[in-house]
């Protein structure tokens, strides 16, 4: 058991790492795309050439971003065939359709108009041009789609059936698993925080060339665009935000929970502002789970239902079978422990439809096949010791959280405060700490989208699959050493990428610092 | 052979736009080498498909995921 945990650790480890190594790039090329295709925009409605070079400027880094990002998610692809195996036959042809339809738009999209934004100049016309930039936007877009389309089953699953013979899940409805709720909602809060992002880069990069005292004129346009991009797609990331909370109050409650380090819920319950958790111990031993807090009266049920007295489930709660009705009031369904056995009973049928199918029992097969079926709903509690094992990190998820929410709101205000000084006290803009300001502010939009995904992949522990499999089924029989082996070699050259990507990117902008970019060819 | 105009332009594009590059030489140095690590040594010697190189055939994997998944 020690070594199942500590391979489960280790692989999880390894899998964080790759994957937010991958969304350091990721929402940057998903955001800057629309930026790029937006000064594109101004400069073909006013044919001022000034605007031309600006966009060449942000589309070279663009693409150097885009080109450090390429195929870093195709490591966690190759992780999942290694280090996941059970997890990835288990799933079936449901993540692999929506990963090959992404492979293939990022492709065929990418490939052919990234190609035509950066080689096209003078080659073909403008509308031509200033259509690719968009197609570029729009397919860098579409890719997000198919992934977290592939993520949101895992954390809602939804259309398909589990088939024991073969041992995977079946497809039965593409548009169930393409339409799912949580899949929209995540694909509209990943892309508008990529907007956020972006809008911080651009805010942070053209504060760094004004404190240089650099391209001035260009990089208040810049700025201005960075900040309006940053504070549109934030205003969107928190609307979106509000609507994953209502799903995950639906499909993943003890998420919640976890996120708000509620305990035990009930009518009316607050929202936590800031607070500080006790420790885990302190916790278990009973009494208030808050050390200190600054809590919303009613805060959590008004978010989730409108009303200030709907009910909200505690993780303690959920253990013991109480939920959330679709009206907000509070039902009983199965405990924790009645889904154990549930899960025990399911594994225990598809351990004997093992047998009967080896025995040539055909008739016996599809009984315990049925039986299987019946209670598959809870198959991934068979795996756990104990309720309690079905927590989430508690601590991770909250501080995650909320930082996540009080860095998104910072963010706000600096953007918030560049539009304001843009249009009305635009001599600030020479002002060294307003520069450092929005220097800052791009550590600060990397810590709350980071923060963001870590709420969303730690908060559904210890579940690979809602429900159905725990991490610990999920992972391959393979040494731990091997996995330990892999982890370091790709933080070693992780990081010396990162570095060399970085440096490339910065001797860029500050080569520019020595230029006139708006005179530029 | 005469190649249509559309395919000489295209060629054209892309021949034209890779001579061209400043920065982009770079970034085509640090793909290659990013893709050479990553399909030539640490998909080959590190992250095999444990399924498909242990197991011929989709039966054989399926029975190894369930005694796999009914054994723990």
């Amino acid at each position: 058991m020690t070594d199942l945990l500590n391979l489960v650790d280790w692989s999880r480890a390894q899998f964080a790492l790759t994957a937010m190594y991958h969304w350091l790039f990721v929402p940057l090329t998903i955001g800057l795309s629309l930026i790029v295709a937006l000064m594109e925009t101004i400069y073909v409605r006013t044919g001022n050439v000034k605007w031309k070079n600006i966009t060449k400027f942000w589309m070279t880094l663009f693409g150097i971003n885009f080109a450090c990002g390429v195929a870093t998610g195709i490591i966690l692809e190759f992780e999942f065939g290694t280090n996941w195996s059970n997890y990835s036959w288990f799933v079936g042809d449901i993540f692999g359709a929506p990963l090959a339809i992404e492979g293939i738009v990022a492709f065929f999209m990418e490939a052919t108009f990234v190609a035509v934004m950066f080689f096209g100049w003078n080659k073909v016309s403008r509308g031509f041009h200033l259509a690719s930039s968009w197609l570029t936007a729009i397919g860098v877009s579409l890719s997000a789609l198919w992934i977290l389309v592939a993520n949101a089953w895992m954390q809602s699953p939804v259309g398909m059936t589990f088939d024991p013979a073969q041992m995977r899940n079946v497809m039965t409805d593409f548009w169930a698993v393409a339409l799912n709720p949580v899949a929209i909602n995540k694909f509209l809060h990943a892309v508008f925080s990529g907007w956020a992002l972006a809008g911080a880069f651009v805010v942070a990069v053209s504060c760094w060339l004004l404190w240089r005292r650099s391209n001035i004129e260009a990089m208040r346009r810049s700025l201005a665009i960075g900040a309006w991009v940053g504070a549109i797609g934030l205003l969107l990331t928190m609307w979106t935000g509000h609507g994953s909370a209502v799903q995950v109050a639906r499909v993943q409650p003890m998420k919640l929970a976890a996120m708000e380090g509620l305990y035990n819920g009930g009518n009316g319950a607050p929202l936590v502002g800031v607070g500080i958790l006790r420790s885990s111990d302190e916790i278990a031993a009973g009494g208030d789970p808050m050390l200190w807090s600054v809590e919303i009266p009613h805060g959590l049920s008004l978010m989730l239902d409108m009303n200030t007295t709907g009910y909200v489930p505690g993780i303690n709660d959920i253990i013991a079978g109480k939920a959330r009705g679709a009206d907000g009031t509070e039902i009983t369904t199965e405990s924790y422990a009645e889904r154990m056995v549930a899960g025990a009973e399911a594994k225990a049928y598809l351990a004997r439809y093992n047998t009967a199918r080896a025995n040539g029992d055909s008739t016996a097969a599809a009984a315990y096949a049925d039986s299987v079926a019946a209670n598959f709903r809870y198959f991934g509690y068979g795996y756990l010791d104990s309720p309690e094992a079905a927590v989430p990190p508690v601590h991770l998820t909250f501080y995650s959280f909320h930082i996540m929410v009080a860095g998104g709101a910072l963010l706000m205000l600096v953007f918030l405060a560049f539009i304001l000084v843009y249009w009305r006290r635009r001599q600030m803009l020479e002002k060294p700490w307003l520069h450092i300001a929005g220097i800052l502010s791009l550590a600060l939009v990397y810590i709350v989208s980071q923060a963001g995904w870590i709420v969303a992949e730690v908060g559904r522990q210890p579940w690979v699959i809602q429900d159905l499999m725990p991490t610990g089924a999920a992972v391959s029989d393979v040494p731990v050493s091997s996995v330990q082996t892999t982890f370091w070699i790709f933080a070693v050259i992780f990081t010396g990428l990162l570095v060399a990507e970085a440096s490339i990117m910065v001797k860029f902008i500050n080569s520019s610092a020595k230029k006139n970019i708006e005179t530029q060819n | 052979m005469n190649l249509p105009r559309s395919v000489k332009a295209v060629y054209s594009l892309y021949a034209d736009g890779f001579r061209s590059m400043t920065v982009g030489r770079k970034l085509w140095a640090l793909i290659i080498i990013k893709l050479i690590i990553l399909f030539a040594i640490l998909k080959v010697f590190f992250f095999p498909d444990i399924l498909s190189i242990n197991y011929s055939n989709d039966a054989e994997r399926a029975d190894a995921v369930r005694n796999e998944l009914t054994g723990r």
